[in-house]
């Protein structure tokens, strides 16, 4: 023993762990809790590289224990974070300066920026777009839609879990320079764009709000001459009382309203609505 | 319903049940398990048509950060059995289905908290460097969420042929019916306000304006059209936005209080 850096030689994962380790990322969700949320998911993915670093028992034990933490992000790019612990895993296999506070500290700095830019581009971006594009299809009875729709989110879905694990074990920590970076947060920014937009339209194209209450009846020469509330709303701005709805929606949601509630009682609504002649079909 | 097709309806909703905790391949969507479900019972385009209803209703479901969504996956396999074996309308099947999305929900906290349990197992198996010890655990309460759809799809996919459902169902006074059919009608907003607020960017909400108003006063502008005006709209923007770019970036102390504050909040 010369010098007490002396790194030792660690073998990098080999390609049939990385398919391992992918594989297992994509049931990374499946014991979901509430105490640690995705814990043992996160474990259950690093196994493969615990297993390809470690082979004493006692440093295999203290890595499982290390990686059964809390931990919560948006569930495909968080392949980048198993990229970037891998390879932290990696160094500190090697004897590199790395200690176990170090990699629980870059993973929980990880998922919190990471939920901020994977959750408006995949759950508010990718997935509604191509649901509502596939569920248009399918309205009119045609498989196209389910098929475009699975497939069409599995793609994204793949591509993002597998490149994010090899951006991530490649780049190993300087990827927190990336997430913090100008790149994503432009990326994060467009999605959000998109994603409001598509919003918008829905808002105005898939919501069908009908009220045929008579405010005004007369007769003008012979004929029966009406107008509705929706005559009225309609010439004020169709879909007004959906974008009004929409806002509430907000409203009630930001104030820790669970959204099942709200859904019962728009029911409510939809019911007495009609009952009162309000809302029509 | 034979006996193949019962088995095959459970099995779907195994899969479904799966899918809707871990959000990976989107089984539990309505418009994938409605499909599914049709697929084996041999009425597909009924599956389609009742996927393409329930998917619209939740689209913007998701679970974020600890908060939960209503369940998809429960509403859609039995919702399609009622309406595929039970011979009901598509309307009466999206009426039934928001009360067992909120069964579903109610369900699944119960199994995430089980779940709990699994965690504890695993810290057990932690300490002895058991690697199999830990994946039985991340399976069973896998496997335990799937049975939470599986076993009430089963049991609805039982009776759902049976005259008293049908019975039951025929029941409920008319003013409910459509009451629940306008409802049907509005209740999509609830999903495009979540998407709204999880999006926490309230500088950029002109852009669901522009989107509102094209789509309301440009007639025979589809969903495609709207989406690749969306994406010029947002490349014009991050193109345009000072805050991309460095050298005519305003002083630190003024993008502090500007929209920059915005993008911290989602950064941060």
């Amino acid at each position: 023993m010369t010098e007490s850096t002396e790194l030792k030689k660690v073998q990098p994962l080999t390609k049939r762990d990385i398919i391992s380790t992918y594989f297992r990322s994509t049931f990374m969700l499946g014991s979901f809790n509430f105490e640690r949320m995705q814990a043992i998911g996160f474990c259950v993915t690093m196994i493969p590289a615990i297993k390809r670093f470690y082979h004493k028992k006692e440093d295999q034990a203290a890595a499982l224990k290390r990686h059964l933490e809390f931990f919560n992000t948006t569930p495909w790019p968080a392949s980048a974070i198993f990229g970037v612990t891998a390879a932290m895993e990696q160094k500190k296999a090697e004897g590199g300066d790395i200690d176990e506070a170090a990699i629980t500290n870059v993973k929980v700095g990880l998922m919190g920026p990471l939920a901020g830019i994977g959750d408006p581009i995949y759950w508010g971006t990718a997935r509604p777009i191509l649901a509502a594009l596939g569920a248009s299809l399918a309205l009119s009875g045609s498989i196209l839609g389910p098929l475009l729709f699975f497939f069409g989110i599995n793609i994204v879905r793949m591509l993002t879990r597998w490149y994010g694990f090899q951006v991530g074990y490649r780049q190993g920590t300087d990827i927190v320079q990336d997430v913090a970076g100008n790149r994503l947060k432009k990326l994060t920014q467009m999605a959000s764009v998109l994603g409001l937009f598509v919003m918008g339209s829905l808002v105005s194209k898939w919501t069908s709000i009908k009220m045929p209450l008579v405010l005004v009846s007369y007769h003008q020469a012979g004929h029966l001459i009406t107008t509705s509330l929706q005559n009225i709303l309609d010439s004020l701005l169709p879909g007004l009382v959906a974008l009004l709805m929409t806002f509430a929606c907000m409203w009630l949601l930001k104030h820790k309203v669970n959204a099942i509630w709200i859904i019962f009682g728009m029911f409510a609504v939809g019911i007495f609505g009609y009952w009162i002649g309000l809302f029509g079909l | 319903m034979n006996a193949m097709q019962f088995i095959l309806v459970i099995l779907v909703a195994l899969v479904c049940g799966m899918a809707s905790v871990m959000d990976e391949r989107q089984f539990h969507r309505p418009i994938v398990a409605c499909t599914l479900i049709g697929l084996v019972l041999g009425d597909l385009q009924t599956g389609i048509i009742l996927g393409g209803q329930l998917e619209l209703i939740a689209l913007g479901w998701m679970n974020v950060g600890a908060a939960m969504a209503p369940d998809a996956a429960l509403a859609s396999t039995v919702s399609a059995i009622i309406v595929i074996v039970g011979h009901q309308s598509i309307g009466e099947g999206i009426a039934i289905a928001v009360p067992l999305a909120a069964a579903g929900q109610v369900l699944t906290i119960f199994v995430r908290t089980i779940a709990v349990f699994f965690q504890h197992q695993a810290d057990h198996f932690a300490a002895t460097a058991n690697f199999r010890g830990i994946e039985w655990c991340h399976i069973g309460a896998l496997f335990l969420q799937g049975l939470r759809v599986a076993i009430p799809t089963g049991a609805v996919a039982a009776v759902a042929g049976t005259s008293i459902v049908s019975q039951w169902l025929n029941d409920i006074p008319p003013v409910v019916t459509h009451g629940l059919q306008v409802s049907g009608g509005f209740i999509v907003v609830v999903g495009y306000a979540m998407v709204i607020n999880m999006m926490r960017a309230r500088s950029l909400m002109p852009f669901f304006f522009i989107g509102f108003i094209l789509a309301t006063f440009v007639n025979g502008m589809n969903l495609v059209g709207l989406g690749i005006l969306g994406a010029c709209a947002a490349v014009v923007y991050v193109q345009l936005n000072p805050d991309f770019h460095d050298s005519i970036k305003a002083p630190a102390a003024a993008t502090a209080t500007g929209s920059g504050s915005d993008d911290d909040d989602v950064l941060g």
